[in-house]
């Protein structure tokens, strides 16, 4: 009874601000009912028993990658207004792709069948004995090994590209390294000197490049 | 009774009371820290701290809560007013849920869940939120500097962190917090973990954004970064949300490395003593480590900041969570689940 109450509720909320995410003036906005669509999506996923889908979806999703968006969003500072000046024009070019993607998804949706073995799997009752997290690691570093290790090979491979497109040898100057600095002695640096009255102390030849 | 309790109805209502019990002393405990950093600080740096209101300055908390709630709220002219008045209660907020979950005795948790930890990591990813809408939504460049810095150290150190946790469950073989603890009931993972615990503390630390990494805050340079806007209420919830993250972290810590409710010795006479009080001890040692680092420590550089997190935390976790496994695998200690 409760439970159902609560997935109404969550359903609506999360479908009003995916709603938002399109039609809201305001990119923070945006973002910020992204987010809201993301929890509201984590909610639905410990209501159907996937506890460890619902926090990996917000530890990745909203923890990682939505703070990325709104880091990039609040600093573009985008017109938007501007943005919007064509609309008109473009209006029916917009309209004519949405009704071919409406149109493949309608032919998608009535060719659309439930093979035998699917419903056979509906049928067989879920293990109780293990946790989710259990069944999940047991089947991906299994079944699915060569799968699971492809997907992070691809990511890695993204990341090394994200980072050899951005990386820049910039020269900087003077180049901070920790250990140099803590390996510096008084000897090295300071000199006492004892000054003579109205002679003062002779200016030392500069220190050659200890950092 | 018994009957009651058990449907629908009764469990909502026996959950709200568990709440209940849980957050009236946290809020209290959260006022008595503030109190108590201002005391240990002052012992630190040769001064009284507070001693004017109440014995001993005890009533000093209420005091700074009533000033506070008189207070005028003052909403920037050029703000994004809704967001502004609900960044605080998101930090707060944030801070006060994630405690659904912590043990603080042999299953005395709201939510004894199978995912506790991951709960934790979650809430606590979250938490940047807050600090990025208060620092946008104020439309201020020092709030919005604060919260650049804020977000980018706080993803930083998720990252390190994460690791960390890894190689405990990996000790654990489960998700469960209960669990986390009664695997420690022969030795605490605080000893053979000895360099993650210290990371963990250390990011912590930055998790939180408290000295030395508090450069979201950064008085000297930011005025007061992501909450230089607020005032009265609002503000006193930031104020309360860092206090409660505090205490969230120590209990964390505790429960992660430090053995929970355990007692350090599992025989007679420390045996005795209730498992709550064990907890407390543990917290209150890490919440004065956390002051004592306040007090002793100067801010970090920004760049130097990054550096330790990327550079150095990152590797010495990831190395230890592949040695920790192979040590695991190698003499067959891999807890079977």
């Amino acid at each position: 009874m409760i439970a159902n109450i609560l997935f109404y509720i969550v359903s609506a909320i999360l479908l009003t601000s995916a709603v938002m995410v399109v039609s809201s003036r305001n990119p923070v906005h945006s973002v910020l009912f992204l987010i809201l669509a993301f929890i509201n999506a984590a909610v639905l996923f410990l209501m159907a028993g996937a506890e460890f889908l619902a926090m990996v979806l917000v530890i990745v999703y909203v923890g990682a990658v939505a703070v990325l968006f709104m880091f990039v969003v609040m600093m573009l500072d985008v017109d938007f207004v501007a943005l919007r000046e064509g609309v008109q024009r473009y209006a029916p070019i917009g309209a004519a792709v949405g009704l071919v993607l409406f149109a493949e998804l309608a032919f998608v949706a009535v060719s659309w069948t439930i093979s035998p073995s699917a419903t056979m799997l509906r049928l067989s009752p879920t293990p109780t004995d293990v946790t989710n997290t259990v069944a999940l690691g047991s089947l991906l570093y299994t079944k699915y090994i060569f799968l699971f290790q492809m997907a992070g090979a691809v990511l890695l491979v993204s990341m090394i590209g994200a980072i050899v497109l951005t990386l820049r040898d910039r020269n900087r100057g003077k180049r901070q390294d920790v250990n140099v600095q803590h390996a510096r002695m008084p000897v090295d640096t300071m000199r006492m000197v004892n000054a003579k009255l109205g002679q003062g102390a002779e200016i030392p030849a500069p220190i050659e490049e200890v950092l | 009774m018994m009957a009651f309790f058990n449907s629908d109805l009764g469990i909502v209502i026996l959950t709200l009371l568990k709440s209940l019990a849980l957050i009236v002393p946290l809020l209290i405990g959260v006022a008595y820290l503030t109190y108590a950093e201002r005391k240990v600080m002052g012992a630190i740096q040769l001064r009284k701290g507070p001693n004017v209101v109440g014995p001993f300055g005890l009533a000093q908390p209420f005091a700074d809560a009533l000033k506070m709630m008189f207070k005028e709220t003052i909403i920037p002219a050029g703000s994004d007013r809704v967001l502004f008045i609900m960044a605080p209660m998101i930090t707060f907020g944030l801070a006060v849920i994630a405690w659904a979950v912590i043990p603080v005795n042999d299953g005395w948790a709201i939510a004894n869940i199978n995912v506790g930890i991951l709960y934790l990591l979650a809430i606590s990813s979250l938490g940047v939120y807050g600090i990025i809408i208060a620092g946008w939504a104020s439309n201020s460049k020092y709030a919005f500097l604060g919260a650049l810095r804020s977000a980018a150290q706080m993803v930083s150190y998720e990252v390190s962190m994460g690791f960390v946790i890894v190689t405990v469950l990996i000790c654990v073989g489960s998700l469960n917090l209960n669990d986390i603890v009664m695997a420690q009931q022969h030795i605490w993972f605080a000893i053979p973990l000895f360099p993650m615990f210290v990371i963990f503390f250390i990011s912590g630390l930055a998790e939180t954004n408290r000295a030395p990494f508090d450069l979201a805050e950064g008085d000297t340079e930011i005025v007061a970064g992501f909450f230089v806007e607020y005032s009265a209420m609002s503000f006193a919830l930031f104020f309360l949300g860092e206090y409660a993250n505090m205490i969230l972290i120590s209990a964390t810590t505790t429960v992660l490395f430090l053995g929970g409710w355990l007692s350090p010795l599992p025989f007679a006479p420390f045996t005795w003593v209730p498992g709550v009080f064990w907890f407390l001890i543990k917290l209150f040692a890490c919440l004065f480590v956390f002051i004592w680092v306040r007090a002793t420590l100067p801010r970090y550089r920004y760049d130097q900041l990054m550096t330790l997190g990327w550079k150095v935390f990152l590797p010495i976790s990831l190395g230890y969570l592949v040695l920790v496994a192979g040590v695991l695998e190698v003499f067959g200690w891999l807890p079977n689940v």
